[in-house]
């Protein structure tokens, strides 16, 4: 099958203090691993797309290096929303023949989780969103596993299909210093590209309220276990 | 008149409290833009829910009623929402952030040609705008955002208002729809659901959550009892649940569930960021955990010190103590 992944480069969010470093997106690094997998297992070719500044390079290298063969960079500075990233990405798989699109279930930084079913609404492609399994059945099909709000589903997709990847679905490789050699000299197909109108705006951002600062309770567990039922019985009145 | 439209989240054949949250604020925004509530279920026999949304303020429940409601398949819920909304030409369609309607939220915005405001913890109308707060940055921060497409999605995160009832004379509108199993394309081959009858973790106004800590049997058997002293529903690290002591849907963080209960116990949780994001809103948070440098007591209203198998059994029976009197 050939399968094509949409990474995104986005800030890192475990950072203590805005570092400023930039990473691949974590839900899109398990999409990534997923496509390896399936296509060491049955065969196929694992293509990249992203849409980013030039610096996202670095993001599309790493994902070379973990063993996808090639790579479009859509070349773009604009702040983009999930619509406006999905209509770009609609219009680069117009002439595509993808049996699977993955994408990340969200980005890390916005948590969206909007533009995979986006996309595959644009490409009037059956999808599934929030995959923690995947797996190839026969030539055309494809079982993913769900988690839902009770529990998990277990969904055949005929191919093609659109499929959003949880980083619950597996722990992706990190790449061999022969990978890193070898993406060096991968395809990466470079297009500058101007997205379109989104449907939302952002207007700032800013820390939340702080949280009071809390009690340690200490003593014996016994002594510890009274402090906090009278605690959280006279003071928060929450039992 | 403008009309906002609450999509109610059904489980296991109830409304979730998160409709009831939605509808609430939903009434709120009403009055300030001289607007009607109206609700939308899906669901085999979606009427008998109509008086419950009709409690809560909606003046009209369009009904869609199918088999293929039963069970959470996203083709037919795209559609029927096309359908209800085409019905009702509502300025904003408002639903609870359960993973059934993430699952719908993109493609339907894309279908109706809609804005989409995801997962977010406010929202309201400003004159020609739909406004918005989400976190983001793994909850680290809150984005001000908005959308003037003239239709504008939004999804709401459990626990973000509180519900409250607003009895109405509603009317049932039936909107006509069939699901042709041909046209479906996917197929929903078998559902492995877990926990049955346990209190659900969006709803739960106290919530008992186990990490790495708990190590073994003996240990989630404490996080059980602590949970049942306190009626609790149960959540969990994906450190904890990657060990198999405890399910997935009990996962609550950035890839988990957002929950914001009036108590959460974090026990043998070191507070990770992307756990910190899925339950950073709860109002009392009591973190137990041996080691004094954890970052989940820069979040703990109670902070305890120690080792979970020797704090649990006291803390047990002091709470089961405490509901007796
Ligand atoms: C993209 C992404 C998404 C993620 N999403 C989530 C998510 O949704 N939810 C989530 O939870 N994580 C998520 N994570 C993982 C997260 O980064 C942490 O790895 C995870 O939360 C750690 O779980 P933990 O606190 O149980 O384990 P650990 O970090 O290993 O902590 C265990 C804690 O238990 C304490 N302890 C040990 N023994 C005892 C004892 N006997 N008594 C008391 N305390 C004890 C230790 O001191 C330690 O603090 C995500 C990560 C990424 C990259
Ligand atoms: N700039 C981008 N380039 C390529 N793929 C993207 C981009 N932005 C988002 N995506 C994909 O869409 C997924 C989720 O998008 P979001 O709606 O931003 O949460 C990500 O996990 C990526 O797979």
């Amino acid at each position: 099958m050939k399968f094509c992944v949409c990474i995104k480069q986005v800030p890192d969010v475990a950072a203590h203090v805005q570092t400023g470093r930039m990473v691949l997106n974590a839900y899109d690094a398990s999409a990534v691993e997923a496509a390896l997998q399936l296509t060491e297992a049955h065969g196929g070719t694992v293509h990249l797309v992203l849409a980013g500044p030039d610096a996202a390079k670095e993001t599309i290298r790493k994902a070379l290096a973990m063993g996808a063969d090639e790579a479009t960079h859509l070349v773009t500075a604009s702040d983009m929303d999930s619509y406006a990233v999905s209509s770009l990405l609609a219009e680069h798989f117009e002439d595509g023949d993808y049996d699977v699109i993955l994408t990340g279930k969200q980005s890390q930084d916005t948590d969206a989780g909007l533009a995979g079913s986006m996309l595959a609404e644009h490409l009037g492609r059956v999808y599934a969103t929030n995959a923690v399994g995947l797996a190839v059945e026969g030539e055309n099909t494809l079982l993913v596993t769900r988690q839902g709000d009770a529990g998990q589903e277990i969904i055949a997709l005929p191919t093609p299909c659109l499929v959003t990847c949880s980083n619950d679905m597996n722990d992706p490789r990190i790449p061999s210093l022969k990978g890193i050699m070898a993406s060096k000299k991968k395809p990466l197909n470079v297009q500058a590209v101007t997205p379109g109108p989104g449907r939302s705006e952002l207007h700032d951002t800013q820390a939340p309220p702080e949280r009071k600062p809390g009690i340690r309770i200490d003593g014996e567990p016994a002594e510890q276990a009274s402090h906090l039922v009278h605690l959280l019985q006279d003071e928060a009145g929450v039992l | 008149m403008n009309t906002i439209l609450v999509a109610a989240a059904v489980q296991d054949g109830r409304l979730k409290r998160s409709t009831f949250e939605v509808m609430a604020r939903a009434r709120e925004v009403a009055a300030e833009t001289g607007s009607e509530v109206v609700a939308a279920v899906l669901h085999p026999t979606a009427r008998d829910l109509a008086p419950d949304l009709m409690r809560h303020g909606a003046v009209r429940v369009y009904v869609v009623e199918d088999p293929v409601f039963d069970r959470h398949v996203n083709v037919p819920v795209i559609d029927a929402l096309e359908r209800v909304v085409k019905a009702a030409l509502p300025r904003l369609v408002v639903a609870p952030s359960t993973e059934a309607f993430k699952d719908v939220m993109g493609a339907l915005a894309v279908r109706l040609g809609a804005g989409a405001l995801p997962d977010v913890s406010e929202f309201g109308v400003d004159g020609d705008s739909v406004v918005a707060v989400r976190p983001v940055m793994a909850a680290k921060m809150l984005a001000r955002v908005s959308s003037r497409e003239p239709l504008v999605l939004v999804s709401v995160r459990s626990g973000s208002y509180e519900a409250s009832a607003s009895p109405v004379e509603g009317e049932i509108v039936p909107v006509d729809f069939s699901c042709d199993a041909g046209t479906l394309r996917q197929t929903l081959r078998e559902v492995l659901s877990s926990g049955d009858g346990e209190v659900d973790l969006s709803e739960a106004r106290v919530v008992v959550a186990a990490g790495r800590g708990i190590r073994d049997e003996a240990g989630r058997d404490l996080v059980l009892e602590l949970a049942d002293a306190t009626g609790a529903a149960i959540g969990a690290s994906r450190a904890v649940v990657e060990t198999g002591l405890f399910p997935a849907t009990a996962q609550i963080g950035q890839t988990g569930k957002v929950v914001a209960p009036d108590l959460y116990f974090a026990v043998g949780i070191s507070g990770a960021i992307q756990h910190v994001a899925g339950m950073v809103n709860s109002r009392v948070i009591v973190a137990i955990n041996k080691d004094p440098d954890a970052p989940i007591f820069d979040y703990a209203t109670y902070g305890i010190v120690g080792d979970a198998f020797k704090v649990l059994p006291p803390l047990i029976e002091a709470l089961r103590d405490a509901g007796k009197t």
